[in-house]
């Protein structure tokens, strides 16, 4: 026990003597979620609106106030003809159009349906998209509020996303995609390319033929990255909290503790990595293009998993960081605790013991 | 009394054999040389003796363990060298002297008198708080063997302990050595320094997987009229291409 601890502090003197390192393990995070929080994120503000309000009775008024009073529009400018549309868009003066037709407020009492037209601007169609949502959103909102008994074609379709998230804020989504892909990327490349370090520069040879087991040199190896992920783990609750205020609905406790168990995951990873991997520039290449892209890609974290083709949902499935979005979405979002998540845990647990299997079986047989 | 006993080693990679039934031994207290060009098959064998690799077949003893089920009580025994140097630069010279003594299990008021004791003798005082990266490729050297003898093992493995050192740095690292020796330790060392062969006791001459030759600088001199090392080991490589 001795022998290792003296191990394991040099592990840490490795760490914190390199600059490089302290500034990945520290600076990348915080870095990396203040720039997907504010930059990347998939929520749109301040969408150009023009009204083109042929009516202008006070419904068609207070409605337009409404879908201005969110926030995410800025009234550009009205127009009196709908020859101006292609005009603006083209000038890219606007992204949107909200269309009254001529007797708005007579055809809602009388007949009960509304003419309400939304034009959008889909040379770029990801904000086209939301765009049209955020308005028919905010819209069918208002008529359910006001029990005007217009029923909206719409309304159903928003109100799944929007329970968990009622002001359809894109960085409630990223806040656990990033946990698992920082997480991910520190616990797995940081050891890959430590053990491989050793590799490289011949100072493995040493410790082998030294009374240390291969299993000793391993955890010794992998303990600080343990500790420091899990520090990074907090790190990234604590500024979403503060900076994107999102909320921790759930235990906080469990939440910790899957943060451990996918950083466990992840370090095993890296182990396993570095098995195959000769020197540092191929862990970190391995690690990045094996581990990073496919869980930027695949994990749910950017793209719906729903939407994928079929074999790419496969491939999803062998992803750790989507069971563990899943997790994190669960409890932070909706506060739900292990009865409903108990399955992606097991499977974070499966995978880890899995990976510890394979990276413990290939660092034996390098040795042959 | 034999420390190291080898009878027929045969390590094969796939169908490449790089052992082909080696059989020596390593008497107490000597220092024994194994030479060969490079890929003659060194280090395989020595990392095989060191417990880092299986053998394909062959009995092998080290320090009286067996190499197939005592690995654990060799690696306690031994002290080990590679050809790349293994200091952490990135520690001071006390640190790196205080990892190793600890992986052995030495003891801290140990480590403290044996590592005071070491510098003093190595001149090596005023550095001790200085990182590896910062001092001198010969010095380096020399701390390594210190450090890779500094539990005091039975036996000390050396992989081409001076590849790409100074003559000078040489001949000083080859005293610290011999000092090894007075103390009781065995030395094992490869080289392609045919020079440096006469500096051991006893010699292995490799060529291809195979011992060709294997006695005293002196004897195998005499037995193939040459007048250094270097002719003795040409003629061998000659007769064995």
């Amino acid at each position: 026990m001795k022998r290792f601890r003296g191990f394991v502090i040099k592990e840490f003197r490795h760490i914190f003597r390199d600059p490089r390192t302290l500034a990945i393990l520290f600076g990348l995070p915080v870095v990396m979620i203040i720039l997907f929080g504010y930059v990347v994120s998939n929520e749109l503000k301040n969408i150009k609106l023009v009204v083109y309000d042929q009516s202008e009775d006070p419904v068609s008024r207070e409605l337009t106030d409404k879908v201005l009073a969110s926030g995410y529009f800025v009234h550009v400018a009205d127009i009196t003809s709908e020859k101006q549309i292609d005009e603006i868009f083209k000038a890219q003066q606007a992204k949107l159009v909200l269309i009254f037709d001529r007797d708005f407020e007579q055809q809602i009492m009388n007949e009960g349906t509304v003419s309400l037209r939304l034009v959008a601007d889909a040379a770029d169609a990801n904000s086209a998209i939301l765009a049209v949502n955020y308005a028919q959103a905010i819209i069918a909102d208002h008529f359910r509020r006001q029990g005007g008994g217009v029923e909206l074609p719409w309304q159903v379709n928003g109100r799944s996303r929007m329970v968990f998230n009622p002001e359809l804020r894109g960085v409630y989504m990223f806040v656990p995609g990033l946990m698992a892909l920082i997480l991910m990327l520190i616990s797995a490349l940081m050891t890959s390319v430590t053990i491989t370090r050793e590799k490289e520069f011949g100072t493995m040879e040493p410790l082998l033929a030294s009374p240390l087991k291969p299993r000793e040199i391993i955890l010794g190896k992998v303990a600080p990255y343990v500790v420091l992920s899990f520090v990074n783990a907090i790190t990234i609750v604590v500024l979403g909290v503060l900076i994107f205020r999102v909320p921790i609905i759930g235990s906080i406790t469990l939440l910790l503790l899957e943060c451990l168990l996918f950083i466990t995951l992840a370090l095993s990873l890296g182990v396993f990595i570095s098995s195959a991997a000769k020197t540092q520039q191929m862990a970190m290449i391995l690690s990045m293009i094996g581990l990073m892209l496919p869980t930027i890609l695949l994990s749910g974290f950017i793209f719906p998993i729903d939407n994928m083709p079929v074999v790419l949902q496969w491939f999803s499935a062998i992803m750790p960081a989507r069971w563990f979005i899943v997790i994190v979405k669960d409890i932070m979002l909706k506060g739900t605790g292990m009865p409903f998540i108990w399955k992606e845990t097991l499977i974070l647990v499966g995978m880890t013991l899995f990976f510890i299997m394979m990276a413990v079986r290939k660092f034996k047989t390098r040795l042959e | 009394m034999k420390i190291i006993e080898v009878d027929q080693l045969v390590k094969k990679f796939g169908s490449f054999v790089a052992n082909d039934h080696l059989t020596f031994d390593v008497e107490e207290g000597e220092v024994f040389g194994f030479l060969g060009a490079n890929g003659a098959g060194k280090t395989t064998a020595i990392r095989i003796l060191c417990g880092l690799s299986y053998p394909t077949s062959g009995r092998i003893s080290v320090a009286g363990f067996d190499v197939y089920r005592e690995r654990e009580k060799i690696k306690q025994n031994i002290g080990y060298m590679s050809q790349k140097f293994s200091l952490y630069e990135d520690l001071t010279v006390s640190e790196n002297i205080r990892l190793y003594a600890g992986i052995y299990g030495l003891r801290k008021q140990e480590i403290r008198e044996r590592e005071t004791e070491l510098l003093e003798r190595l001149g090596m005082s005023d550095i001790r708080k200085r990182r590896i990266g910062e001092i001198p490729l010969g010095w380096k050297q020399k701390l390594a063997f210190s450090v890779a003898v500094f539990h005091k093992p039975r036996i000390v493995f050396l992989d081409e302990p001076t590849g790409g050192v100074d003559p000078i740095t040489r001949r000083q690292f080859w005293e610290l050595i011999y000092e090894a020796t007075k103390e009781g330790i065995t030395v094992f060392v490869t080289t392609h320094y045919m020079d440096e062969a006469e500096y051991c006791d006893r010699v292995s001459i490799m060529v291809q997987g195979r011992i060709e030759a294997l006695d005293t600088p002196r004897n195998l001199r005499r037995d193939h009229q040459a007048g250094d090392m270097n002719e003795v080991f040409l003629q061998l490589a000659r007769e064995g291409s």
